[in-house]
Order: structure tokens, then sequence, then C-alpha cells
């Protein structure tokens, strides 16, 4: 029997039950694009019927952080750009868990960029959601790695001389095999994309564009949106990643231009999981090594066996 | 000087075969009885360079390097005599009888390899000087021996031939441990080239009175290093995980520790920086793992951060800090112990860790053990200081030392039956921060357990992990962390001491170090004591917290005590004055920071300089770059 009873037990699941009883004070602005974040991952969890008590959190540092304090569940507020090595090593200690990271742009593509890139190379099994408002929120208004060019803040008063990012194409070609951007102006899409990256079997990244009305003053930023699964004229195979690179290559361009395309992008499903490869090549045991500290029978190997090669 | 020892130093350049050659050694004078123990000394580099490793065996325990040696196999430059190689390292690179001479003591005894070697390539002045010190020079062609018998590469097994020659060493424990180690033909070989040299050697005249004595060990002994034992001590503690990017000299332990963990139920992760592997380490630990990571000074600054994460969620990890020259990057291979205030200090807000600085290889192990009962009794990161000469060294221990049973146990952490029993908030969430438990530590649970839901944060948070800025609430919770180091101190103080005394606890003069150079010190003070001096040793390991009572019993004993320690700065006489401000008067310095570590006689040496001459003050004493350093 499992150390960990909360874990893969079938159930009907009430999104309510991802709200915390006693629910802390939000402390983000009206109109936040974040809220969007909460009320898809809360869809998501209950659709999946997942249990609050499997689900691990992790989040990094931001308004975007603070998704783990409304959101129940195990979680971890982490430091800002760490939350995927976090998260990654809680998954290889015990991969019945179900993983979840979120950040924002500036802490999931600026600081935490070399996390990001090197957590999508190795397909960890996991989602990683961030929370995209192309600007930096909690510290008041500060350029971010998806900013426009010429976009102008305290700290780039003469405006941004750099491109913005390009998140969905650096994620697939470092590696992900889930790759979607959906927006918090389309709850629909964004739960049924959420559900579909926690069930991915790899690392699947989800850039969420999220309105900030308070420091990217338009709070319709991400209106009218187009849902390119919806739109005939974006026919492509998600499963290709040629054409997938094309489609992105294309978002990302629209969206400087101010036309948000969202949708799915790519998924790959004959690739294993990171887990599942050390599994497979012998560097990780198949059961979950947390499970090891509960099971009073286990043999625990000691260094004295290894003495040999000393003497 | 101890007269009855041998201690024998091989050289060349790395790339030559240094390292593997003078393990084998090492194992082989063990195995015949002899107390050994090595000190490695190379440069930043792959190929060439000047390298060499000393091998002190004696009758009696060994805990030091020796000073100077006794026997040189100087292996000559292998690049320089290939035409590629040497047109891209110059000849000169790799002088191995060159730069050992300052070093070799009277009568000592020199093989060189006259295949690499011609006259002309020796020192314009040598003859004079081995004439002048009386040392027995053995040209031999151990690259003509090697290559007749096998391939030119078996020079060093030539070499060792030769060795046991001069020695009068039965070849039995050199071949048995060539046949464990190699292929048949390729044994074959060896052993061809082994005996023909020592044939050779044994043929010649012989006046040398180097003798290696005589020993013979009643008990099973095993020959370990400072990395061996940390990695041997975190498995046996049930450490199953550890995430890690390279950097000299952490890298031993990383790398042992990622050869052994697949075969203990373990995983071992490289990752993309030092900041990432910390933070794995906590994120294992937090789903219910005995983890840890490490760095050297550098890859230890980028961990700061997390190091901080650990501390505020309270989430246990052992990290090993395995310290060497600095500043920044430093000298790489070189070792130094001016990483103290780095691991005490770094991150933001009041330090609230465990630090150990173990003394030897035993320390080594027991004190990685200790840190993670610490760890995981008090969710509180504990680190493990050492460097670059602990990480390295090679000695022999008593192998039932290592007969201990393992204790996987994770500490202050619930069942989910307990967590049935354990407090709740209205709400339902987890109390995982409570105020109120007198040592501090509120047990935890762990992700996928039901009933234990909570939320860790790197912001200050409530008992239940909400993030909160109330004043009552952060006072109760800095002020329980705080206590945890109470208890800490006294669980260490009811204990076994991590102190170790060494002479007679009435002694009028102290010689008190840290960590790696405790050995060395204690060597010191029994030649002192010969000599006259009543003086003793205290070799201190516990860091933080600091251990007070015995530190305040130490000094007080003591009229004048100098405290040894590789850096500029004082850093450990600045931890006791700062900790024990009274006793500042009392103490002098000795410092070394040279890349190389004291030898017995320089301790001596600066001790009757600096305590017992009459010129006693508020002294710092600095070592300048002695011969053969």
């Amino acid at each position: 029997m499992s150390a960990f009873n909360a874990i893969g037990q079938e159930r009907e699941v009430d999104q309510n039950e991802f709200t915390p009883e006693i629910e802390p004070q939000a402390t983000w602005c009206p109109g936040c694009g974040d809220f969007g974040v909460l009320k898809a991952l809360k869809g998501a969890a209950a659709e999946l019927g997942l249990d609050p008590e499997e689900i691990l959190l992790v989040t990094g540092i931001g308004c975007s952080g603070k998704l783990s304090s409304y959101f129940e569940s195990y979680g971890f507020h982490s430091i800002h750009g760490r939350s995927l090595p976090l998260a990654r090593a809680a998954k290889l200690a015990n991969p019945e868990l179900t993983v979840i990271a979120a950040g924002g742009d500036g802490d999931g593509y600026g600081i935490g960029g070399n996390h990001f890139m090197h957590s999508a190379r190795e397909n960890h099994d996991m989602t990683y959601i961030v929370f995209n408002n192309e600007i930096f929120g909690l510290t008041k208004g500060q350029t971010s790695p998806t900013s426009p060019k010429g976009h102008k803040s305290k700290t780039q008063p003469q405006g941004s001389a750099k491109d913005p990012l390009r998140p969905l194409s650096m994620s697939l070609s470092a590696g992900a095999s889930y790759v979607a951007r959906t927006a918090a102006v389309n709850p629909n899409q964004a739960k049924e994309i959420l559900v579909e990256a926690i069930q991915h079997d790899g690392f699947s990244h989800v850039d969420f564009l999220t309105q900030c009305p308070t420091w990217n003053k338009d709070a319709r930023q991400y209106v009218p949106y187009i849902d390119i699964q919806q739109n005939e004229e974006y026919d492509f195979d998600i499963t290709d990643r040629r054409e997938a690179a094309d489609a992105m290559y294309e978002t990302e361009s629209a969206l400087w231009d101010g036309k948000v395309l969202t949708g799915r992008y790519f998924k790959q499903e004959d690739r294993r999981s990171y887990h599942e490869e050390k599994i497979a090549t012998g560097a990780m045991p198949e059961d979950p090594i947390a499970e090891q500290y509960f099971d009073d029978d286990h043999e625990w190997k000691r260094s004295y066996d290894l003495l040999d090669a000393h003497r | 000087m101890t007269a009855n020892e041998l201690v024998w130093r091989i050289a060349g350049g790395s790339g030559d075969g240094i390292d593997s050659t003078s393990q084998n050694f090492t194992k082989a004078l063990m195995r015949a009885g002899l107390h050994v123990f090595t000190h490695r000394h190379y440069p930043s580099r792959i190929r060439g360079g000047h390298t060499y490793v000393e091998v002190r065996a004696r009758d009696e325990p060994t805990k030091s390097r020796g000073d100077g040696y006794n026997f040189l196999l100087s292996l000559g430059d292998s690049f320089a005599r290939n035409p590629k190689e040497e047109a891209y390292y110059g000849k000169e690179e790799v002088k191995p009888l060159t730069e050992n001479l300052d070093d070799l003591r009277e009568g000592g005894i020199i093989v060189y390899d006259s295949g690499l070697l011609d006259d002309e390539d020796l020192p314009d002045d040598f003859d004079e000087r081995a004439e002048a010190n009386d040392w027995h020079v053995y040209p031999l062609d151990l690259r003509a021996i090697a290559k007749e018998h096998g391939r030119e590469v078996m020079r060093n097994t030539a070499g060792v031939g030769a060795t046991a020659a001069l020695l009068d060493l039965d070849l039995s424990y050199f071949d048995e441990l060539m046949q464990e180690g190699m292929p048949e033909e390729v044994y074959e070989a060896n052993y061809e080239v082994l005996t023909d040299a020592y044939e050779q050697v044994a043929a010649m005249d012989h006046d040398h009175d180097i003798v290696v004595p005589e020993n013979d060990h009643e008990s099973d002994q095993v020959l370990l290093s400072g990395s061996n034992a940390i990695a041997y001590g975190a498995l046996d503690e049930g450490c199953r995980f550890i995430a890690g990017y390279p950097m000299t000299p952490w890298t031993e332990v990383f790398t042992l520790m990622s050869q052994h963990l697949p075969d203990f139920g373990g995983v071992a992760e490289q990752v993309e920086d030092e900041i990432a592997a910390a933070t794995l380490a906590i994120g294992a630990s937090h789903a219910g793992v005995k983890a840890m990571s490490g760095s050297s000074g550098g890859g230890f600054a980028l961990m700061s951060e997390p190091l901080g994460l650990a501390e505020m969620t309270e989430t246990p990890i052992v990290l090993v800090e395995a310290a060497r020259a600095g500043l920044s990057t430093g000298m790489p291979t070189k070792p130094e112990q001016g990483d103290l205030e780095h691991v005490l200090y770094t991150s933001q807000g009041d330090s609230n860790r465990v630090v150990f600085a173990p003394g030897n290889v035993q320390e080594a192990y027991t004190q990685t053990r200790k840190a993670f009962q610490i760890a995981y009794g008090y969710h509180i990161p504990a680190i493990v200081l050492y460097d670059q000469k602990l990480s390295g060294e090679l000695r022999n221990v008593d192998a039932a030392f290592f007969d201990e049973e393992p204790t996987p146990d994770l500490g202050a952490t619930l069942t989910e039956e307990e967590l049935e029993e354990a407090a709740h908030h209205a709400s339902g969430k987890f109390q995982r921060f409570r105020h109120d438990p007198e040592n501090g530590v509120s047990p935890r649970s762990i992700p996928g357990q039901r009933g234990g839901r909570f939320l860790a944060s790197g912001n200050e948070h409530t008992p239940e992990g909400h993030i909160s800025e109330d004043p009552e609430n952060r006072v109760a919770q800095m002020d329980r962390r705080l206590r945890k180091m109470e208890h800490i101190r006294e669980e260490l103080d009811s204990e076994t001491s991590h102190q170790t005394l060494h002479g007679p606890e009435d002694a009028t003069y102290g010689v008190m170090t840290y960590g790696s150079q405790q050995g060395t010190v204690e060597e010191a003070v029994d030649r002192l004591r010969d000599a006259g001096h009543d003086v003793k040793a205290l070799g201190v390991s516990d860091m933080m917290p600091f251990p007070e009572a015995e530190l305040t019993e130490f000094l007080e004993s003591v009229d004048r005590c100098l405290v040894v320690e590789m850096n500029t700065s004082e850093q450990f006489r600045g931890l006791v004055q700062k900790e024990l401000g009274r006793f500042g008067p009392k103490m002098a310095s000795l410092l070394k920071y040279n890349g190389n570590p004291f030898e017995p006689a320089e301790i001596v040496e600066g001790f009757e300089a600096t305590i017992t001459d009459g010129s006693f003050e508020r002294t710092t004493a600095r070592f300048q770059p002695a011969a053969g350093d």
C-alpha cells in the first residue's frame, strides 16, 4: 500500500475543493488576469478528479507566485525563477505526485530562463504555467522579457531596445513535449488546455496570457483573441515539430503586432518523460523513493558493503 | 623530524598516471602493514603541469603529511619527448626532477627516468647539490624497460619496481594489486616490467640508510579519502538524492554519490547550475527524500539564495562545501580555509543553519551522518565544510569503524496516522509551522499524505503557511526558529564531542585549529612536547552553533594559544573572538595561504616564534612560500 494515500484515488471532485476554506485575501488588483489562471486551474483539477493532497503546486515570486496561496493543495512558494528545479526534484522523489509549477514572464523567462530551458529539455512530467502579462507587476511596472520593443518604463525610460522573447519557440526548441498558449480572457479554452497539459506525460508548457490592468494600462490587452483551433485559416499538424514551429513563429510575431492567437501548438506523445527515461536506464528505482522511508521492511544498503574496493 | 619513516614522492605531469600509481603504492604499503597518509599536489589542467603525490608510511598512526620527503621517483616529462606534444606544450613544461629537489631531505633517494631526461636536462648544480645533501641518485631508463615488455606508459610500473628494490619491499603486494586491477595480458606485461626494473636496481650498489619501518595491522584496514567518507556517511544516513554541478574539489563527492546512488535505490542529478542543484535538494527533501547538494567556493556562492529558502521553509538539506583557494575562482586545485565566513553567514537575514568542519577522514564520515540527523531532526540546513586537502588525502582506517547500521529515519516527519492526531487550523489545514513546540521543531508532513496539506513559503508565514507580515506572528516564528539552535547545541553538548583534544588537559599552552589542519597540528604538538614544551591541541569541528562551553574551558585553561588556519583574514580566530571576545588577548595567529597545507615543522616553528620566545602579543605570523611548497 502506498504511504501517500491521497494519491491516485478515483473520486468526484467539486472545484470548490481547491478553494482554501478560509480564503486569504487575494492581493491581486481588480481585473487582474491572474484570477483567470486560478479559476482555470481549479476547473481543470476538478475535471481531472484530482485530490488537493496529491498535487504539489510550486510557484516562484511575484504576483503569479501567490497562486499557491489561493489554490488549495500542497504548495511551495519558492524563490524568484526557481520553481522548476524544485518541482523537478519533487517529481523524481515521488513520481506519483501531480506536479505543477507556475510563475510569471520575468520569473520564468528572465531570471529562471536557464531552468526553463533545461526543464523543457529533460521533459519532466509536469505542467509549467507562465503568467505572461509582458510586465513586472509586483515590483511596479518594469519592462519584462516579453514586453514589446519600445516599451517605456521607469527602468527603460527611452523605451526597450530589445525584441521580446519568443517563449513558445524557446520551449519547443529546448525540448518541451507539449506547448500551448491560452489567455485569461478565454476561460473555456484555458481550462481545456490545462486539463490536457496536466494529463500530458512529459513537460507541458502553457504560456498563459494574463492582462495587467494596473501596469499595462489597457485592461483589454489580449482582446480580441483568435483560437487557432477554431479558425480554418490556421490549419497545421500539432504533432509535427516543423509545422508547430512555423505556427509558433507566426503567433509570436502576431502578438508583437497586437494580434492575439491562442491554442495548442505542439504535442509529442511518443517520447518517455524524464523519470521514465531514468527508470529505463537503471538510474532510478521504479517505486517512489519517498516511499522507502515509510516502509518498515525496506532494506537499506550500507556503505560497509562497498569497502572491498578500499582494502 | 621522524627518522623512521618513508615519504615517497612520485612526480611528473598531469596525465602521467601519478594518481593511480600512487594510490596503488599506498594501498600496497597499507597491505604490508604500514600506516599511510597521502598528500596530493596538482595543477588545474588536464595534461602537463607539475604534479606530485607524497605517500608517507610509518609504523604508527599517520595523520599528516611529513616535512619534506626522502624518496623521489621522478617520471620525467612524457609529453616533451613526443614531437607533437613537445610542439604544443614546449619542452620546458614539466621538470619533475628540478621542481622537487628543494624539499628532498638529506640522505634521500632519487630515481629518475634517464630515458626521458638527458644529462643536459639536469639542473646545472645537480651533482653539487646531490653531493652536499648526500642524495643517492639512481638514473634508470624506465621508458626503455616499459617499452621492452609492453608499452611506454608502463614506466610507472618500472618506477615502482625500482622503488621496491631500493627499499627491499616484497613485490607480492604490488603483484596482487596489478592482478586485481588489470586485464590479463596487460597484467602480464606489467608484471614483466615490474620484475625487470626490480632486478636491474637490485643488482646495483645501495648505500642509503632509508628503511621502511615494520608494522603489522592486527585488524582489517581500508584506504579512504575525506570525500569517500562524506559520500559513505551520506549513504549510511539514508541519503537517496543528490543534485550537483561539477566543480573541483566538490566533484569528488558528487561523482562518488552519482556512482553509488542508483544501486542504493536513489537518484543523482547533474543539473544546469548550482542554484538549481541546491533547489533540487530542497524539492526532493520537501517530497520526502533525504537529499544533499554541495559545491566549492564559487558554486556555493550561487547556493546562497536556496540556502536561505531552506532555512525559511525549514526544509532539511545537507550541503557540502569543499573549499579551495579563493578569491573568486582562485586556485582551483589548491587548499585553503578561506570559506568559513562565507559558509557561516551567506544568504540574507539571520543565519539559521548548522555547520560542521570535520578534521580527518573518520570525522568526515561521522559528522556527515550527524549533519543529516540534525538537518532532518530539526528541519534546518546543515553544511559539511571541508577543503581540497581533506577531500583528496588518503589514509588507512580500521574497516570496523564503518561497520554501522544505517539510520534512514526521516526525522521529525509524521505518518498519515500521526497526522490524524496532529494540530490543524480551524480551516482544516495542517499546522506545519506551529509556534509552540518547545524545541522549536514543528513536525512536517509530506506531499501526497492525507491530512497534511500546507504551504511552504520563503516569505514569513503563519503556522499553516500563509504569507504574513503580522508583527506578532513574525516574532513568534523568528523565536521558534532560533530556539532550535539552542536545542541543537544542547544535543551536541550531551554526546561525544566533535572537538578533538590532543595532549594533557593541564598544559600551559594551546594550539587551536579547525577542519583539515587537525592532524598536522596534533603531530606538531607531539613534537613540541618531545622538545619540552607544555602544550596541547584542540581541533574544532562545530562551527555553528558554536561550542561555547568547550572552547571556554580550553581557552581558560591555557596561558596563551596559537590559532592555526589557512587563510589571511583569521576567520576562525575571528569567529572565536566574536563568540568569546574576552579571550582575544590570549590568542596569536599562524596563517598560511600559498596554496599548500601546513607541514608539522612549520607549526612547531610558528609556535616557538610567537608563543614561547617571549615576543607574544596579539601576533599574526604569515608563512612565506617555503621550499618545496
